[in-house]
């Protein structure tokens, strides 16, 4: 297994990690100053103590995480780890005007391959990628959803790999999840550390739910309804759900009713929500169920989970859906590598952010060179998500790469291939004590009638495993509260 | 408020009330089968624990046997049994986590709380030493979240549909302890009022925690009719089924209050709650003890299919 050298956004290049009392003082990059006099004043059994503690925060308030096909872990914690992950404002101002032009790109981009069609007339990238693409929803052709914003919610994943190097890994314009855990990370940690928020000016992330629920207000279509406030609710598939912690904690932080399918119904184009009072109407519906379940009479008709008639209803023009239906092509991995030229072309700016290299196996040259490299390369399904089903190279076995390749020849329009990237990496707290660990960043960008906006931080994730590229909750990656710290 | 979301409520009030009351029969039962015989130690108290719960023949049917052993582990700890503490608490616990929104933070927490400890028990009871403890925690678990809701919840629909879900399961708990006493526990032959007779009222009363009470209302020796007296018609004691129907028709009143309508509901619980007014001891047990309970329990039933209808869930 190669061994790679990466960022530590605490030290820089070169591991000082085990070494930190006695030796040489490591050199330490500004914003983590604070943390690592804190790090070096907590012995390991202080450490420990304060581990446990978090544990029995999240135990208490229920923040459980469902993994599928894995029957005894029906609820589980997602680990979290109490070492904050840091970003200087001045890195994050950065961040937050690329990651704006790139929603902005991408709802513009949106908008456009289910109207005028300007970038496939334009060459940009080739028609079949998007129109034959899975994400691609013939029902939403010629449509404008209300307000023009198809991406209301948009998980953008960042990478980093050197001290000025962000990368987007990934574009999530469906239904991104994890926004509680950046929420509940903060609140825990306010309870666990005081006093590192004494001495660190931290951005607040708290104002979330507040900006949500404008952002959906914002795109009520009924706007004028003598004064009174849109009827938003948040759609979840039930409790069965692996995210239904967070559809249940966003709610209630929102302040909006969480709906079952069947608490909905429609008539003459109008939803009502059930209410112990009769039948309410309903403008902006916050949907964290996936387009495939939302209608079962122009969907998936064994779809249990939907509501007969919304997508009539929201044909008609009656209510929102956040996020749109359809915008899934657009966090299509293969269109993801267009993306630098899809943000030059709505936006006439060079984007802020770069993608990361990225073969696009249905063409012939690439899917050679993937083939040819597999050990080296990190391997996704094009419409993959929450890292199932991809294959990272350096940490394969021999007969998986192999079976892997057979899939590929199979079906290289199905897949992308990336370098495997040296993700930075942050002090994080283990068993055996303070460690490197590889972390990713997934920032929440909300985009309403009128504007763009987002938090300062999102949610940091952290492979837990020493040496694993691998984030993902799914497959048993933690979280970490990111701060953003005035330099 | 969503229909669903008051079902939730509902049902979740209900299967706390009822893991409650099992642990409470369970206590009352062991001290019940640890008498001498020639003190009425019955042979047979764990099968009345049984009956008392209605899951005589859901016991059977699980082929288990007649023994304290697989009776205390089919009512605590059986995934099996829909009604056992362990399957109470996590409907009570689903129900809860559906509607999480519905509730205070500490009325979740008390509710998520007591399933995470009660689930650590497992399925079976590890050995006899363990069912003390367990009975403990379901009680403070109980306890825990009706002080957290008294505490936190607006006065508003959530709080009053929980409540109306307690009132008609303690109400109908109440009726069926004191039912199965009436006929099953006392042995053929055996003359009301003799010693055996004395030792399973007085379990009866502290099923629900009411031997004291006894004492200071009736200030008398423990007889049968005053015993049904005291957890029939007595409005001081909350679980008479006086006390749950003057619970019932407050909160249904208040729902009223707010939604404006009155339905069904409202004429089931006032019928109710005048029928109880106008009765007195004397011609309940004249009329028979059963077929009042008997009736009791079916009424109570439709109150709780006419709230769900009235209020759509």
């Amino acid at each position: 297994m190669a061994q790679i050298t990466a960022f530590d956004e605490m030290y820089g290049l070169g591991d000082a990690y085990g070494r930190a009392s006695g030796g040489e003082p490591a050199a330490v990059t500004s914003g983590y100053r604070a943390i690592q006099n804190w790090l070096d004043q907590s012995p390991p059994e202080l450490m420990a103590t304060r581990r446990r503690q978090a544990e029995l925060f999240f135990r208490r308030i229920g923040i459980t995480f469902a993994v599928y096909g894995d029957p005894d872990a029906a609820e589980r914690l997602i680990p979290f780890d109490i070492v904050p992950r840091i970003l200087a404002r001045s890195e994050w101002d950065g961040l937050e005007a690329g990651l704006k032009q790139r929603v902005r790109a991408l709802n513009a981009f949106l908008a456009d391959v289910y109207g005028p069609r300007d970038i496939l007339r334009a060459g940009i990238m080739p028609e079949e990628l998007v129109l034959q693409n899975p994400g691609y929803n013939l029902h939403m052709v010629g449509k404008k959803p209300p307000g023009g914003v198809w991406t209301h919610i948009a998980g953008i994943d960042l990478v980093r790999t050197g001290p000025d190097q962000f990368y987007v890994l990934e574009d999530n314009a469906r239904t991104p999840s994890g926004v509680s855990y950046m929420l509940e990370n903060r609140e825990v940690m306010l309870k666990l550390v005081p006093e590192l928020f004494d001495q660190m000016k931290v951005a607040p992330v708290e104002t979330y739910p507040e900006m949500l629920l404008e952002t959906l207000a914002s795109v009520s279509p009924r706007r004028s309804r003598s004064g009174s406030a849109p009827v938003c609710v948040l759609l979840t598939p039930g409790r069965h759900n692996s995210a239904f912690y967070e559809h249940s904690f966003l709610a209630d932080k929102l302040g909006i009713e969480l709906v079952e399918g069947s608490d909905l119904f429609v008539r003459d184009d109008i939803v009502y929500m059930r209410t112990t009072e009769g039948p309410e109407r309903v403008d902006v519906i916050y949907r964290r169920l996936d387009d495939d379940f939302i209608d079962p009479l122009v969907f998936n008709p064994a779809s249990m989970l939907g509501v007969p008639g919304l997508m009539s209803a929201y044909g008609a023009g009656n209510v929102t859906l956040a996020n749109a239906v359809g915008t899934g092509v657009a966090d299509d991995k293969a269109i993801y590598s267009y993306m630098p030229d899809i943000v030059r072309f709505y936006t006439g700016e060079e984007p802020i952010l770069g993608n990361v290299p990225t073969w696009r196996c249905r063409e012939p040259e690439a899917l050679g060179y993937v083939l040819d490299h597999l050990a080296e390369l990190v391997v996704k399904e094009v419409d993959g998500s929450g890292g199932y089903g991809m294959l990272i190279g350096p940490h394969a076995p021999q007969a998986t790469l192999a079976a892997f390749a057979a899939k590929l020849k199979a079906h290289p329009e199905k897949f992308i291939a990336q370098p495997t990237l040296a993700l930075s990496t942050c002090p994080t707290a283990t068993d055996a004590g303070i460690a490197a660990r590889h972390v990713d960043l997934r920032p929440f960008v909300l985009t309403g009638a009128n504007d763009v906006k987002i938090v300062p931080g999102g949610l940091t994730r952290v492979a837990m495993t020493p040496g694993s590229l691998v984030v993902n909750s799914s497959q048993g990656g933690g979280t970490k509260d990111t701060w953003v710290v005035d330099d | 408020m969503l229909s669903r979301t008051a079902g939730n409520l509902y049902w979740m009030g209900r299967y706390l009330e009822r893991a409650d009351f099992t642990a409470r029969l369970i206590e009352a039962t062991q001290r019940l089968a640890a008498l001498p015989t020639s003190y009425g130690g019955a042979g047979n108290a764990w099968e009345s624990a049984l009956a008392a719960t209605w899951m005589t023949q859901a016991h059977a049917e699980r082929g288990l046997a007649l023994d304290e052993q697989q009776i205390s582990d089919f009512l605590t700890l059986d995934p099996a049994n829909p009604s056992s503490i362990r399957s109470c608490l996590e409907a009570a616990r689903a129900n809860a986590r559906s509607v999480r929104t519905a509730l205070t933070e500490e009325a979740w927490e008390a509710v998520n709380t007591a399933w995470l400890e009660v689930s650590r028990y497992g399925t079976r009871l590890d050995g006899r030493d363990a069912i003390g403890p367990l009975l403990e925690l379901v009680k403070h678990a109980v306890a825990a979240f009706e002080g957290a809701a008294q505490r936190t919840m607006l006065r508003g629909d959530a709080f009053w549909f929980v409540n109306l879900g307690s009132a008609i399961e303690r109400a109908d708990n109440s009726a069926r302890l004191l039912d199965v006493k009436y006929h099953l526990l006392l042995p053929r032959g055996e003359t009301v009022g003799g010693s055996l007779d004395y030792f399973q009222w007085t379990t009866i009363l502290r099923t629900v925690s009411a031997m004291t009470a006894y004492r200071w209302v009736y200030r008398d020796t423990v007889k049968p009719w005053l015993v049904a007296d005291l957890l029939i018609l007595n409005r001081q004691i909350p679980r008479s089924l006086a006390s749950c129907y003057d619970e019932l028709l407050r909160h249904l009143d208040l729902l009223a209050s707010v939604t404006g309508k009155r339905g069904p509901a409202h004429r089931l619980a006032s019928a109710g709650h005048a029928r109880l007014s106008r009765s007195n001891i004397d011609t309940i047990f004249s009329d028979g003890l059963h077929e009042f309970l008997n009736q009791f329990i079916i009424d109570n039933n439709k109150l709780g299919e006419a709230i769900a209808e009235q209020y759509l869930f």
